[in-house]
């Protein structure tokens, strides 16, 4: 087990340093414009464009500018400064990264509330007319489009501009004081974001179920006298969870790394996704390479937590 | 009176092609002690019959019909929960591939002591004292280390011995083995079979012993009943079934195996064709497009008699028991049988 | 004569200077287990096939016998050069086989044809059964087109298919069915040399019957030499000439089929033959049992000297020191054991044996 977790362990580091690397010649050798004008903005002349590029070491050989970019990542932590408000990015990024951590955690909670109890229902209950509702109604919800789930939720249950007046509507976590008032406003991009994954978790736990349901350990299980809430619950979804643990973990990784984009756009939550946005409107490269590696360092960390859980779950994969 | 009697056994499922008739009226009674080996090949019925025993077949699409009368009881009518006061207690039943029918998260202890608290009121540490004291008795050596090692961690013989630990935990008065020795190797297979026969008078139980493989039978069964597509045909003890063997099938059965004892032959006896399709079974005797004895009253379903033979031994046959002595007389030759006195 | 019986003594199972089709030479076969952290290291190796020796008659049909981890289809499989040898060499026709690659190796997959165990799963399912069977013969540009289409319908009738069969799927058909696909594939190349690894080990024993008859027609038609892999010993009992019995990648004993069942000279071969079950009960009650104890050992791990001896009734000292080399014990017939049993133990073998 030890040597499993080492091993994946140092995979993880050895990938965060060539995603740096491949994250610099993106952007440093392939740039889609010069970096010192982008820099300049509009009061660009040639000699602030000189100076810029002295600044920044553009004219430096490569490696030496690799060099020091990736002295810079891996012992300053420091991912340069932002073209357009010239402060850290990593300050920025942090500073951003409370309001998608929160909009995550929520609809993690609520789409494996959800999610988990539909798979499993529907898996047991199979062609009942409960199993054949709930997938339609799932493949509706994936096949919806999150950012029109988003303008519908608003546009039926805001509170300031919805026909129901229920939850809080766009704009209002930045207004938000209290953590309190701030998950509130949270409540309607947590189910939007929820919405769909609910989803997809929902018929993939019920097709990892009816495999796991047919296994001859569940025979088994059931040949002891065993109740059949504990055949499903012990035996069945034990197995058929492992898949979904997967799952979870690139998912919140994505999610951490700011794949929230839409949401977080059309709630106007100012999250990581919404820099992106931001960032890339305006081509203030040192942000977007800086969100890119931050993105794969959770992508990194929660795909090696889901292997060791992995590995903590399912005996056999330990012996590897 | 018999420990189980099985009359009448209907089981059909009904499938989006038709109805499947799986199990199409057994009956057979299983006596305290005693080894009931049922004999026939894939899709003759033999593992639906005896799941159905414990219910598990019971689903949205299966029809039971018939008497499963045990203990005063018939438990084709149990409910779910009398049936499950009676699974893994009273009856008790082990498969084929230990691999699979083990979970593979769990430790094997657990899975032990989860059989055992299911039937018992007694402490976990109890509960695992008795686990514990089950492996020694099946032949695994180091059971106190051995109980908290995972299902892959052991061989294909050990695991088997596993199951059976798991069968026996509660003292089951009938332990059903379907195919108990198939996935194993020859040697491990001759040990398993040992240990059932072991076990079986330790703790005084009867067993239904499934197989396909008419030399296990010879090895371990004291009465038999020779299936074929979802029927009995052939009912009696062991010496009865290998020596005076009274249907065609069970005839075709016996030739058309490479036997070590017997002298080499040319060619091995074969019977012809296929097993006929359970959605639509030939009309009569299920084994007439097959039988090369087939005559003019086969088309009316023989019932399972018996038919001139000792008392017990009852086959589906119309042929009457001197053109039986005869036809099987003619196959002697070819099927190795020694002539029986007149 | 005796110059002959020194050559026939020469290797184990050898048919004499000319007549062998195959002749294999310590062929080695192992497999690394590797593990590490950043880098793979070997730690161990899987023993699967360890250094085994013997010739197969043009014609004859050569059994081979053994459990599970014995090596008998990693064999097989290396024979054919599925596998690549670790050492050693095969021999094919007269020529060597080992180290040819593609283009070289292209000529010899004529002329050996595998037939596979799982009649389910050796099919592709996507396929249709005349294209099964008809594209070794196009790969090999030997057909094509309506002469294609008319060998593989001879084929399939051959096999005891119709030629109506051609355009079905394999789930269309039973086991023992798919088994003759298989057959049919086989033989689509006449190939000289079929290895069946236990082809009909997933079939209802009357369907057995059928299929084993049919490869018995078949051999004589085609001219086909068989290795016909089997752990059903009445089953390689009928079909064999000759027959190999392997234990943890060795050939603990060889010889003619009757022989070898009559007069096992090696304790494991009496094991195989004492636990197996016979059908007649009078005859089971009869014999002495001889149940073994114990698992078989791992191949990665098989014991040292001679590598039955943790589980031999008749180990002595010598067992885990010295290995024991194939000796020949008169008419074909060889073992390697340091107490062969028609010497030392005769009682034994009657007692435990079927009496024929």
């Amino acid at each position: 087990m030890a040597r499993y977790i080492a091993r994946r362990v140092l995979w993880g580091v050895a990938l965060l340093v060539i995603v740096s690397a491949v994250v610099f010649v993106l952007f440093y050798v392939f740039p889609s414009a010069d970096p010192a004008k982008l820099r300049a903005g509009r009061t660009a002349n040639p000699q602030l464009i000189e100076q810029i590029r002295e600044q920044l070491h553009l004219d430096d050989p490569i490696y030496v500018q690799f060099w020091d970019y990736m002295k810079g990542v891996f012992l300053h932590f420091d991912f340069g400064r932002s073209f357009t408000s010239q402060a850290d990015v990593r300050t920025i990024i942090l500073d951003r990264l409370p309001a998608t951590a929160l909009l995550v955690a929520g609809s993690v909670v609520i789409w494996l509330m959800i999610g988990l109890p539909v798979g499993i229902i529907s898996a047991v209950m199979r062609r009942s007319l409960l199993d054949r509702s709930t997938m339609i109604i799932t493949l509706a919800f994936i096949s919806a489009p999150v950012f029109w789930l988003g303008l519908v939720a608003l546009y039926l249950f805001a509170q300031d501009v919805g026909l129901i007046h229920i939850f809080p509507g766009i704009g209002s976590y930045l207004s938000a004081d209290t953590f309190l008032a701030k998950c509130e406003s949270m409540l309607l991009p947590w189910m939007v974001l929820a919405a769909a994954t609910a989803a997809i978790y929902a018929r993939y736990l019920r097709s990892s179920m009816i495999d796991t349901m047919s296994e001859d350990y569940i025979r088994t299980a059931r040949a002891k006298g065993l109740p059949e809430r504990d055949v499903v619950l012990r035996h069945g979804v034990r197995s058929a969870i492992t898949p979904i643990v997967t799952l979870l973990g690139l998912d919140v990784g994505l999610l951490l790394a700011g794949n929230a984009i839409l949401t977080e756009t059309v709630f106007n939550i100012p999250g990581v996704g919404q820099q992106i946005v931001l960032s890339i409107r305006r081509s203030d490269l040192p942000m977007i390479q800086g969100i890119v590696l931050f993105g794969a360092f959770f992508i990194i960390i929660f795909n090696l937590i889901v292997d060791i859980l992995y590995a903590y779950l399912d005996p056999r994969v330990r012996y590897q | 009176m018999s420990l189980l009697e099985v009359r009448d056994l209907q089981v059909h499922f009904e499938t989006d092609d038709g109805v499947v008739k799986a199990v199409d009226g057994i009956s057979f009674d299983v006596e305290r002690g005693e080894t009931l080996g049922i004999v026939g090949e894939s899709g003759c019925g033999k593992s639906v019959a005896n799941m159905t025993i414990l219910g598990l077949t019971r689903s949205p699409v299966t029809r039971i019909s018939g008497r499963i009368l045990f203990e005063g009881g018939d438990l084709a009518q149990a409910s779910s929960d009398e049936l499950r006061t009676v699974r893994g207690n009273d009856i008790a039943m082990i498969f084929q591939d230990p691999l699979t029918s083990l979970h593979p998260f769990y430790k094997v202890g657990r899975q032990l002591v989860e059989a055992i608290l299911t039937h018992q009121e007694i402490s976990k540490k109890a509960a695992r004292k008795r686990a514990v004291e089950l492996l020694g008795l099946v032949g695994i050596p180091d059971g106190e280390r051995r109980i908290d090692e995972y299902p892959h961690e052991f061989s294909g013989g050990m695991r088997q011995r596993v199951m059976m630990a798991m069968a026996l935990v509660n003292d089951p008065k009938i332990l059903i083995a379907d195919e108990p020795t198939t996935a194993l190797d020859v040697t491990i297979q001759a040990q398993i079979l040992a240990l059932v026969e072991r076990l079986q008078e330790q703790f005084g139980m009867a067993v239904i012993l499934i197989t396909h493989d008419l030399g296990v039978i010879a090895e371990s069964a004291d009465n038999v009943a020779v299936m074929y597509a979802g029927r009995i045909v052939e009912r009696g003890t062991l010496d009865q079934i290998f020596y005076d063997p009274q249907h065609p099938y069970t005839w075709g059965l016996l030739g058309s195996l490479a036997r070590p004892d017997r002298p080499r032959v040319k060619r091995l006896s074969q019977i012809q064709g296929q097993p006929p399709s359970l959605l639509a079974p030939p009309e009569g005797c299920h084994f007439r497009p097959r039988c090369p004895h087939e005559f003019a009253k086969c088309p009316q379903v023989p019932g399972l008699e018996v038919r001139g033979g000792e008392p017990g031994h009852a086959d589906r046959c119309w042929l009457s028991p001197e053109q039986k002595r005869t036809l099987r007389v003619i196959e002697a030759g070819r099927i190795g049988l020694e002539v029986p006195a007149a | 004569m005796k110059e002959a019986a020194t050559q026939a003594a020469q290797a184990p199972g050898t048919v004499g200077a000319d007549g062998a089709l195959v002749e294999v030479r310590d062929l080695v076969k192992h497999f690394p287990i590797k593990t590490g952290i950043i880098f793979d290291h070997e730690v161990g190796r899987v023993r699967a096939v360890d250094g085994v020796s013997f010739d197969v008659a043009e014609g004859e049909t050569l059994g081979l016998v053994g459990e599970s981890g014995c090596g008998k289809s990693t064999l097989c499989r290396t024979i054919l050069q599925l596998l690549e040898p670790t050492s050693g060499s095969v021999h094919f026709d007269g020529s060597e086989i080992v180290g040819l690659r593609g283009r070289k190796l292209q000529p010899l997959r004529r002329e050996m044809q595998m037939i596979f165990q799982d009649p389910y799963a050796s099919l592709n399912p996507r396929k249709r059964v005349g294209q099964i069977v008809g594209d070794p013969l196009k790969l090999h540009g030997l057909a094509s087109g309506p002469e294609l289409k008319r060998q593989v319908h001879e084929l399939l009738e051959r096999v005891g298919l119709g030629a109506e069969h051609y355009n079905r799927f394999p789930h269309e058909f039973s086991g023992g069915q798919r088994q003759r696909i298989g057959i049919a594939r086989a033989l689509a190349l006449r190939p000289k040399l079929i290895i069946a690894d236990e082809p009909v080990s997933a079939l209802d024993v009357s369907i057995q019957a059928q299929i084993i008859n049919l490869l018995d027609d078949l051999q004589d038609d085609f001219k086909l030499t068989y290795i016909f892999v089997a752990h059903d010993l009445g089953v390689i009992r009928h079909v064999s000439d000759r027959i190999a019995v392997m234990y943890l990648g060795k050939i603990v004993e060889i010889g003619p089929a009757e022989e070898v069942y009559s007069n096992p000279i090696h304790p494991y071969t009496l094991s195989l033959l004492a636990s197996l079950p016979i059908p007649d009960p009078k005859e089971n009650r009869a014999r002495e049992p001889m149940v073994l104890e114990g698992d078989v050992p791992s191949p990665a791990n098989p014991p040292a000297a001679c590598r039955f001896h943790t589980r031999c009734p008749y180990a002595t000292e010598i067992c885990s020191e010295v290995e024991p080399q194939l000796v020949h014990h008169g008419h074909g017939h060889w073992a390697a054991c340091h107490h062969p049993l028609n010497r030392e133990h005769p009682e034994a073998v009657s007692a435990a044996l079927p009496r024929v």
